[in-house]
Formats: structure tokens, sequence, C-alpha cells
């Protein structure tokens, strides 16, 4: 089956500027990354900041071209550089931001800001536009008098579900998510994260899920890749990857998350009492 | 014995639609060399508490209490001149964001040294070679040459260091840290998390942690205050809040860890616990 989305040596330069006296220098962001998402699948993406994880999520979302290699979309090579992709295209991919609080034009009302992506990319008539708004901020779990307010009137988390719902507009066959929910308190974490399955059965969506943190990934992901500055150290099934982490930057990432089973906050409590006794000794 | 002391703290703030109550009636206490977790999510009240102990708050605030204790001292009866002494001095915070904690018209060398400056009395000199010593307990790498940077030449996770070593330069018997991991990569959280509790040991001094992850509450507490809405739910040793959590709230909180997910679903907070009919 062709996948959804396919990159193949995809790599990216920036270019820092020389000043009066100092040389401009060029920075490698991605170092040739290959990689295959197939149709109803999630891929994480797994690295610190400044890893290259956010720009391969941009060029994925064909916000940014390529330095070089290939972004093919449902097998169609897709190059931004020398074209700007159609409505077509763009109704395609849709980006889902990190910061529910930046990512929402905080003079737009949240239908318009539902309804913008059909005006700008559809023939859609304004009565539609209207409905399919209103329907899809119930699919979100949000409701229709909703539909006048204005982002500032929204908790974190239901912004993130209008930003989904902004996403999903177009009926997009790939969504790309830049830590969708690093922003919010965990409980509401764990609502948007099951928003975000749901809505996977319900349209077969395809995901690309880019975190740092790796319980959010185990629950959502099903293919897993590390990516540590600008290559993908490890890749694989979620199963494999967690049940046998073999990079060095992998474990050192799971050594990393804090461990919350009873056995480890056992040990940690005795080891501070013993370094307790012993300082008093 | 207690080294921070208070009963019946309730802060209510004065909004345009009335008065609204960010923490009501809450029991915090934390002695010498201990690390207490205030556990809640956003709109619990967590900070407010913490910042009321540092008189932080602004005037549109009421801060009542029963008691409000540090080292046996008064806090509420306190002239301001004095408590400015204990401030920044003996009780010091950090907060969440490390880059806006910081000027950035200044050099962080600068930002620290005016600290010593001013809460030590050290002179120019003894001021730079204690900046530098800071930095290195901190970990900060080349501390001569860090002291000369800016913040935004800096990681958020190298001036959230920098923020603790400022913190940590009166040697404070009581650090308030308020979700200092939150902005923050896991590795690098462990790092800062890993710093802090080194620098507890080390100094002997008492921590407040203020965090919505119960990952970090696990790695770090001795004891933990679960709080919502304004209100305590539960308090426990960080080992029984984790094997018999009391209150259905905090059941609630550590079934929503996506690690401890079963099947499909991740549990939400209201699968759990109805909550109470706003009044």
């Amino acid at each position: 089956m062709t996948p959804v989305v396919e990159g193949r040596a995809i790599t990216r330069d920036y270019h820092a500027a020389g000043g009066m006296f100092s040389k401009g220098s060029t920075v490698r962001a991605l170092k040739g990354v290959d990689f295959q998402v197939q149709k109803g699948k999630t891929l994480a993406i797994v690295g610190e900041s400044g890893s290259g994880k956010s720009t391969l999520a941009r060029i994925i979302a064909l916000i940014d071209p390529p330095s070089s290699g290939e972004i093919l979309i449902e097998g169609k090579p897709v190059d931004i550089a020398a074209r700007r992709p159609g409505p077509e295209m763009r109704s395609k991919v849709q980006m889902v931001f990190q910061n529910p609080y930046g990512s929402l034009n905080p003079r737009q009302k949240v239908g318009d800001v539902l309804m913008e992506p059909l005006i700008i990319n559809t023939k859609v008539p304004a009565a539609e536009r209207r409905e399919r708004a209103q329907a899809m901020l119930q699919k979100v779990g949000l409701q229709p008098e909703h539909f006048n307010r204005y982002p500032h009137m929204f908790s974190g988390g239901q912004r993130q579900r209008i930003a989904i719902a902004r996403a999903l507009m177009l009926n997009p066959s790939l969504l790309v998510l830049d830590e969708p929910v690093s922003a919010l308190d965990l409980s509401v974490q764990a609502q948007v994260l099951n928003l975000l399955a749901d809505l996977q059965d319900e349209l077969g969506l395809t995901y690309v899920f880019v975190s740092h943190d790796l319980s959010v990934v185990r629950y959502i992901a099903d293919d897993v890749m590390v990516i540590s500055k600008g290559e993908a150290v490890e890749q694989g099934s979620r199963e494999e990857l967690f049940s046998n982490p073999r990079h060095p930057y992998t474990q050192q990432l799971f050594a990393a998350t804090p461990a919350t089973d009873l056995d480890a906050i056992r040990a940690r409590v005795e080891r501070r009492k013993a370094a307790r006794l012993a300082a008093e000794a | 014995m207690a080294i921070l002391n208070i009963r019946n703290l309730t802060v209510t703030f004065a909004t345009a639609t009335g008065s609204f109550t960010a923490v009501n009636g809450i029991d915090v206490h934390v002695d010498r060399h201990e690390v207490l977790a205030i556990v809640g999510e956003s709109g619990s009240g967590k900070s407010v508490s913490m910042l009321a102990v540092m008189g932080l708050l602004p005037d549109t605030a009421t801060v009542t209490a029963d008691e409000m204790t540090y080292d046996g001292r008064d806090l509420l009866k306190m002239s301001p001149a004095e408590r400015r002494k204990l401030i920044g001095r003996e009780i010091t915070m950090i907060f969440q964001e490390p880059v806006a904690s910081l000027n950035p018209s200044f050099t962080v060398g600068f930002q620290i040294e005016e600290v010593l400056r001013i809460n030590l009395g050290l002179s120019g000199r003894a001021a730079h070679d204690r900046a530098v010593e800071l930095f290195t307990a901190v970990g900060i790498p080349d501390p001569e040459a860090k002291l000369k940077a800016y913040p935004h030449q800096m990681s958020g996770g190298q001036c959230q260091r920098v923020m603790i070593a400022i913190a940590i330069a009166s040697e404070p018997r009581l650090l308030i840290a308020d979700e200092p991991t939150t902005a923050l990569d896991v590795t690098i959280q462990k790092q800062i998390l890993d710093l802090l509790m080194k620098l507890q040991e080390d100094y002997g001094m008492a921590l407040i942690l203020i965090t919505h992850d119960m990952g970090v509450v696990a790695e770090t507490a001795d004891r933990v205050v679960v709080q919502y809405k304004g209100r305590k739910m539960e308090e426990a040793d960080v080992l029984s809040l984790f094997e018999a959590p009391q209150s259905p709230y905090t059941r609630a909180l550590l079934s929503a860890l996506p690690e401890h997910a079963t099947g499909d679903r991740l549990p939400t907070v209201s699968d759990f616990f109805q909550e109470e009919p706003v009044r």
C-alpha cells in the first residue's frame, strides 16, 4: 500500500548570516532522514529541543522545503520550493502546533477560525461553511454556542481542541502534531490524547506526532523515530523500541523519564533515608 | 520541627465580577531538610499559596491565615522591612519560565552579582568569585565565560541553572520551586531535578516543589500535598500516596499518567471525580 507520507533522505540547512568580521555559517538541522507512515497509523518523532524534530515536522507539513531529499504525499512527490502547493495539496496535510495560546488569533472568533481554511482553499458556500464548522465543534467535544466566542474565553485544553478542529476542517488525510499536549496539564492532556485517538479511529487519520515525552509516545504511537542532532538514531515499532531500546541516546531518554512505579519510589525513599542517617552519624 | 507552618490560609482576589477565592483554608507545613511537593492542576491555587508566603501577590489579593510562621516568626505581623530581609535570603523562589525570570538586557553575571552585592554585601571582586563558585555548584560549564553571557545566549536548562544559582546564593533555609522543569525537556528535567535534590541535601535546606506532574513528585518528594480548586484533597508521604491514594482526586491524577494506561483509553479526572457544583 502506498504510504500516506514518505520522506527520502531529507536534509535541512539553516544559514546564519555573517557579521561585519565573521563569516556566515551553516547549520545542518537534519542530516538525511527517511521514514514512511501508512494510512491510519501514528508515527511519533521523539527527541530533545534542538534535535531537529520540529524542523522535520514543518517539512512534513509542507510549511518549509527540505534542503535536499524528497517528500511524497500519497505517493506523489511534492516540492514546495519549486511550486507552492495548491488547495488540493493543502487540504491533505494539516498541522497542530504546540502552544494553543499562540496559534489562535486573539481577534478572531472561533467560528471564523474554523471557517477560514474553507474560505481560502475551497468554494464551499457560506451556509455550508457555517454548518461544517458547527459540526466540527461538536466532533472535538465543544458546544455549538462556542461558535461566537473568542479564544481568550477558553482554557488551554479547549483551545487545543479548537486548533485540532481547524486542522480537520479540510478533511485532511495527514495531521502533523507538534507537541500538541506538552503545554497542557496531566488530566487535560489525557482528554486531548483520547480525543486524538477517537478522531483517528473515526476518520482514518494518519498522524505524525512530535513529542519529547516517552510516556505519551508509548500511549499514542504505532511507530517511533528517535531523532538526535538531526539524525534518526533509532526507528521501529513501538513494541520493539519500548521493550528493547538499542541506541545509547534512546536509553538515555528512557533513563530521564520519571519512574512512577512503586518499586522505584520505594528504592528512592530508602536511599534518602540512608543518606540522611549517614549525614547525621 | 517545622520551618514553615501555615494554618487555614485563605487568599481571595477582588475581580471585576466579585471576589474569587483561590486558596480556601489550606494547612501546609514543611520540616527542615524536607522535600514537600504541592500537586494540583492549573487553577488549584498551588502557586498562589506560596506566592502569599513570599509576599508576591498583587494588591487585589487578600491573605488571611490563623498562622503563617517561618521559623517561629509570624510572617503576617512582620514589618515590610523585616520581611524583605527574610525573602530572597532565607526563603528564595524559582519560577517556571527561566528565560522570562531573567532580565534580557543584562548579563547573567551582572544579575547574580547584583544579588550577592545587595543581599550579602559582597564587594565587586568577592561577588565575582562567589558567582563563579555558584555557577560551578549548579553545573554550568566554563563559568567565567558564561558570566558574560546574556540570557538569550543560553538554553532554557542553563537559564534555570542560573536561576537556581541566584536562589541558593544566600544559602537559604527554604527554597520554593514553582514548576521548575515544566518548560524543559525530559533529559534536562532530569538534570535539574537531580541538581535540586543534590543541593537540597548538600545545603540541608527545605524544598517546596510545586508541580502538576506526578512523575516529578515520584522522583523527588518526601511528602505530598494534593490540592484541587483551592482546597487540600490529601496529604501523605510519597510512598503511601502512590501505593494507596485516599482521595478520589488523587486516584484520578495518578490514573491520568499515560504510563498507567490500561487498554485503549486514558482515564481522565472526570471519570473518577465528580466536580463539586460551583457556588
